[in-house]
């Protein structure tokens, strides 16, 4: 056996920008995506879907269909009903409860079938399941399933779905109320009562469409015999996905493996439990044979997950120079009809930062949720925390002008000084570290702050003047956030139904190559290059050393796969805690060759050096070869060099920064055009500065999106108008700009590498930064007051209806009655035509 | 079914199709070139991007009978005997992709860019690649990657890539 040659000299990867090793395959073409995967006597299912949002199923006849080429076999919602040992999973059942006491009702949970048995309640239901021996032939097949539908009164928002004599989606409940939830910390109400100044607005959240550019679809592969079922899936959880479809269907859970292959993107809709999934187990049982089923865009605009759609009344209480006092804010949330996996639980992500990263003495937070005849809406990136930005944000610029100081000044005066160990703050949590006053004076200075408020000033009376022209708006954004999902016991008492900690298991092979094996499930985040970088530095190899393995249940039985900007802070510890173990095994090993005691060992430049005699040394990949020859090891010492950690994170972790928007409104189209965009994040100690740039970048576009483009609209029959790629604005280069990104750095005080996450900052801070922007530039001609979308056919309307223009919607005084009594306009369709006009610079 | 052939990175290739078969379906299920990607049904989306005698094209929005006698070139093809073409090495390089799905059809738009002598500007790119959705990056890298593989590919000896 020949010696192991010596490993390049120990350089620190973590830290540096290593360019992805993910990137050759998705490259050339080579990458493995779920629509990539065929196999022999494969089949094709497509479904039924019903177009009514609302009904009573009165018959579902399949047998026309059984008729057409190629179709093998067809089923209806109660053909397959025998196939459920429980319904769709809800794994975070929230009830009627008031913290810290328990909750005072059951959680209210609707049964759910994969195919609706007897009724339907939203349009895109599945009715009927088609199988066939190719894609065309299962989709011609399901025009001859016949159903008949009996219509229902329809229930298209959350304030419909309470009032008195609303239909009721779910008999079994007897409301459409999911639950009241809430709690307050401080005296905050007495505050409220006596404190100076109260300021008090509605917002209210549209409804988005994630829109992964990858959509949905799933095959899955039968060992009848042995009834085993491989289950490839575009999906963020292949670990959670595998323990919920045994439940689902009775399979034994050693019977199933779940493969993520490559995913095209998830953004939080492909981290659910789908109806298709567990349909497609069922149908290849019944068949014996591997099916397939890929979504199409629009059936994905109703079969997959929405966001947000979220009414809030936020307030605040401060003395009259602004200090703030208190925070309070209800919610008002449309589920849609049923909860999906975490539906419940996502404002509550929200629940305890809607005091921002200021400083309060009391708060309080109460959300209402309720059913409607509407796709569920769930996890969308950011997930309840950009909700909670969105309205912090917006209130501290209405509190400015109350007070008479300025956007700046009301946050300088606020902000929580710089911190480095947990400090409890006024919602109860305790926040990591932070240094927010130094993240804004650097957006500040990045984004010229003083230049433009100056320039602002002297242009926009003009422009007011002159009644034609464009406004100039700045728009702050100091956000903070809740990642890291989760300390375990912290998920058990908010009834969260799983853990939240996560495994890595490293495999030091006598080639001296080492193997990572990680609980989380990347899907564009570049997880295999991090982890590469992480296990590089912690044990003396290079990169290129390590292979990254995940995704694959049958190689990572342990895991809890990757939403909430949660996989570096946990997984990646996980990955650091293995290491340890690693290392301290190679010491014992090192100390007993070299004959030393393991205090006379340095972990130094990647190898344990002997004090005093640096060239006295041993490497992690000569320990590997001489613990898998076991020749001569220490007594009672065990062959090989491999190690698992499974890490439960003491605390969340609470990334932060500032972004500034400097935006033009012109007066004539209102149209919004981006002049300059600065974001200034900290998310602790960075790994790789080209990957989390690129996450900024992606976070910051889906925000200015939800701040200028996107809104899914239902009509009053529950069908969705904006229903595919054309009506829904997803944003292309043409309409965004080049973004300014730079960073502070304040170590992490919840985990050994200082991590905080930075997935989800772009879209948690943006979209208030655009909407103070537009609202800080029209508030020159008369609108005191503006709401997501700030497209350009909403900022029209409410510059023309200031001017008296009469046919734009009246904009709301302080008192904040506004965004609910707007209903949201169709404006999708107002300016698609002007895509074309050449966008943002 | 009718018979079609085309030259398909440089390889001459024929099949039977059924009329209605889309040109992205027959790269994908009929040759198995499976680097093209569907990603939506409104021809919004542009991960579907190939290119057909010189020209890039929507392959989700042309029947595979009208490629009959042309020259396609896929994602498959830019690469040479293990080098990646300048354009695929500027993405790796600038971080031009994230989860992958939409980057085929994006580096086969930058190509067309670069080929039909469009201009380099920030706007002029971002405006090219209107018809190109990617959720994941915010395409400012994407537009740095196309610009500086410009520089490269407009060499004098310009240097074409795929089967031209």
């Amino acid at each position: 056996m020949t010696q192991v040659a010596e490993p390049e000299a120990a350089k620190q990867f973590v830290g540096g920008g290593v360019l992805r090793k993910e990137d050759p395959e998705l490259l050339t073409g080579q990458g493995r995506f779920i629509d990539d995967i065929t196999l022999p006597g494969m089949l094709w299912m497509s479904f039924v879907r019903t177009p009514v949002a609302h009904a009573n199923l009165t018959r579902v006849d399949v047998s026309a269909a059984l008729e057409m080429p190629g179709v093998v076999a067809a089923f209806s919602g109660q053909d397959l009903a025998s196939e459920w040992a429980i319904g769709m999973p809800c794994a975070w059942p929230i009830a009627d409860r008031v913290l810290p006491e328990e909750p005072t009702a059951d959680p209210r949970i609707p049964d759910h079938w994969p195919v609706a048995q007897d009724k339907v309640r939203y349009s895109g239901e599945i009715v009927a399941v088609v199988v066939a021996d190719s894609r065309e032939h299962a989709a011609d097949a399901i025009e001859a399933v016949e159903v008949d539908y009996e219509e229902l009164p329809v229930v298209t928002s959350a304030e419909q779905a309470l009032a008195d004599g609303a239909q009721v989606l779910h008999e079994s409940l007897g409301t459409n109320k999911v639950y009241t939830w809430g709690f307050k910390n401080g005296d905050v109400d007495r505050i409220f009562d006596e404190a100076p100044v109260v300021v008090k607005q509605r917002y209210y959240h549209p409804r988005l469409i994630p829109n992964a550019i990858e959509p949905r679809g799933v095959v899955v592969s039968p060992v009848a015999s042995q009834g085993e079922f491989t289950i490839y899936s575009a999906t963020q959880i292949p670990h959670i996905l595998k323990v919920l479809m045994a439940l689902v269907t009775g399979i034994h859970e050693a019977k199933i493996r779940v493969i993520a292959p490559d995913v095209g993107g998830g953004f939080g809709s492909k981290l659910n439990f789908y109806a298709e999934e567990a349909i497609a187990v069922a149908v290849a049982k019944r068949l014996g044979v591997p099916v397939k089923w890929i979504e199409e865009r629009s059936e994905g605009y109703l079969a997959t997950i929405h966001g947000r759609d979220v009414t809030q009344d936020m307030e605040v209480a401060a003395t009259e120079e602004g200090k703030l006092l208190a925070a309070r804010v209800k919610l008002l949330c449309d589920f849609g009809a049923y909860s999906q996996l975490v539906t419940p639980g996502i404002p509550i992500l929200g629940a305890w930062l809607y005091h921002g990263p200021y400083h309060a003495d009391a708060y309080g937070f109460e959300c209402v949720g309720a059913y409607t005849n509407k796709t569920p809406t769930d996890a969308y990136r950011g997930a309840g925390r950009p909700e909670a930005t969105y309205a912090v944000e917006r209130i501290m610029d209405a509190l400015a002008l109350r007070v008479g100081k300025s956007a700046a000044e009301i946050r300088e005066l606020n902000l929580i000084p710089r911190f480095t160990e947990a400090k409890e703050i006024a919602s109860g949590l305790s926040f990591d570290s932070g240094d927010y006053p130094a993240s804004f004076a650097k957006a500040k200075e990045l984004a010229g702050y003083d230049e433009v408020r100056r320039e602002q000033a002297e242009r926009n009376p003009r422009v007011a003047s002159e009644g034609k022209g464009k406004l100039l708006g700045v728009g702050i954004s100091t956000y903070i956030e809740m990642c890291g999902l989760a300390p375990s016991q912290v998920l058990a008492a908010l009834k969260y139904g799983a853990g939240g900690w996560d495994a890595a298991t490293i495999r030091c092979h006598p080639t001296g190559k080492v193997t990572v094996i990680t609980g989380t499930s990347p899907h564009g985040q570049g997880h295999v290059t991090t982890w590469s970088q992480i296990a590089a530095d912690a044990l003396g190899v290079t990169p290129d050393d390590v292979e990254v393995l995940h995704g694959d249940t049958a190689i990572s039985p342990t895991g809890m796969d990757t939403y909430g900007s949660r996989s570096l802070s946990v997984g990646g510890t996980a990955l650091y805690k293995a290491a340890e173990k690693i290392r301290a095994k190679a010491k014992r090993i090192a100390a007993h060759e070299l004959e030393v005691s393991e205090d006379d060992l340095e972990w130094r430049e990647g190898k344990f050096q002997v004090a005093g005699a640096p060239d006295k040394a041993k490497s992690i990949p000569e320990i590997a070869f001489s613990a898998w020859t076991a020749h001569a090891l220490p007594a009672d010492e065990e062959p090989g060099l491999f190690a698992t950690a499974v890490y439960d994170p003491p605390n969340f972790t609470f990334p932060a920064g500032a972004h500034i928007a400097v935006v033009e409104v012109d007066t004539e189209t209102g149209r919004t055009e981006i002049v300059k965009y600065v974001a200034v994040d900290d998310c602790g100690t960075i790994i790789n500065p080209i990957i989390v740039d690129g996450q900024v970048q992606g976070g910051v576009a889906q925000g200015i999106a939800e701040a200028l483009y996107e809104e899914a609209i239902y009509d009053d029959d529950g069908v969705l108008v904006t229903g595919n790629m054309s009506t829904y604005r997803v944003p292309s280069a043409a309409e965004l700009p080049n973004f300014t990104l730079d960073r502070t750095v304040t170590p992490s005080s919840t985990n050994p590498m200082g991590v905080k996450g930075i997935g989800e900052a772009g879209t948690i801070a943006a979209p208030p930064a655009i909407v103070n922007a537009v609202a800080d530039a029209v508030r020159a001609v008369g609108v005191d007051f503006i709401d997501l979308p700030v497209s350009a056919e909403r900022v029209w309307r409410a510059i023309h209806s200031a001017r008296g223009g009469g046919d734009g919607e009246r904009a709301a005084p302080d008192t904040g009655t506004g965004a609910a009594s707007m209903t949201p306009q169709a404006s999708a369709f107002g300016d698609a035509d002007e895509r074309s006009e050449g966008g943002a610079q | 079914m009718r018979r079609i052939t085309c030259a398909v990175n440089g390889v001459q290739r024929e099949a039977e199709v059924e009329p209605r078969q889309l040109l992205v379906y027959f790269l994908r299920e009929t040759l198995g070139l499976t680097g093209t990607n569907v990603g939506c049904d409104t021809s919004s989306c542009g991960a579907c991007t190939v290119m057909v005698d010189g020209k890039t094209v929507k392959s989700c929005t042309m029947l595979a009978v009208q490629a009959d006698g042309t020259e396609i070139t896929t994602i498959e093809g830019l690469a040479s005997n293990g080098e990646l073409h300048p354009l695929q090495e500027a993405f790796r390089q600038h971080h031009g992709l994230q989860c992958g799905y939409c980057t085929p059809g994006m580096i086969m738009a930058g190509l067309g860019l670069i080929q039909d002598g469009s201009g380099m500007s920030d706007a002029e790119v971002r405006l090219g690649l209107e018809g190109n959705l990617c959720r994941c990056t915010g395409y400012q890298n994407i537009v740095t990657a196309i610009q500086e593989a410009a520089t490269t590919l407009r060499q004098p000896a310009d240097v074409q890539g795929g089967s031209e």
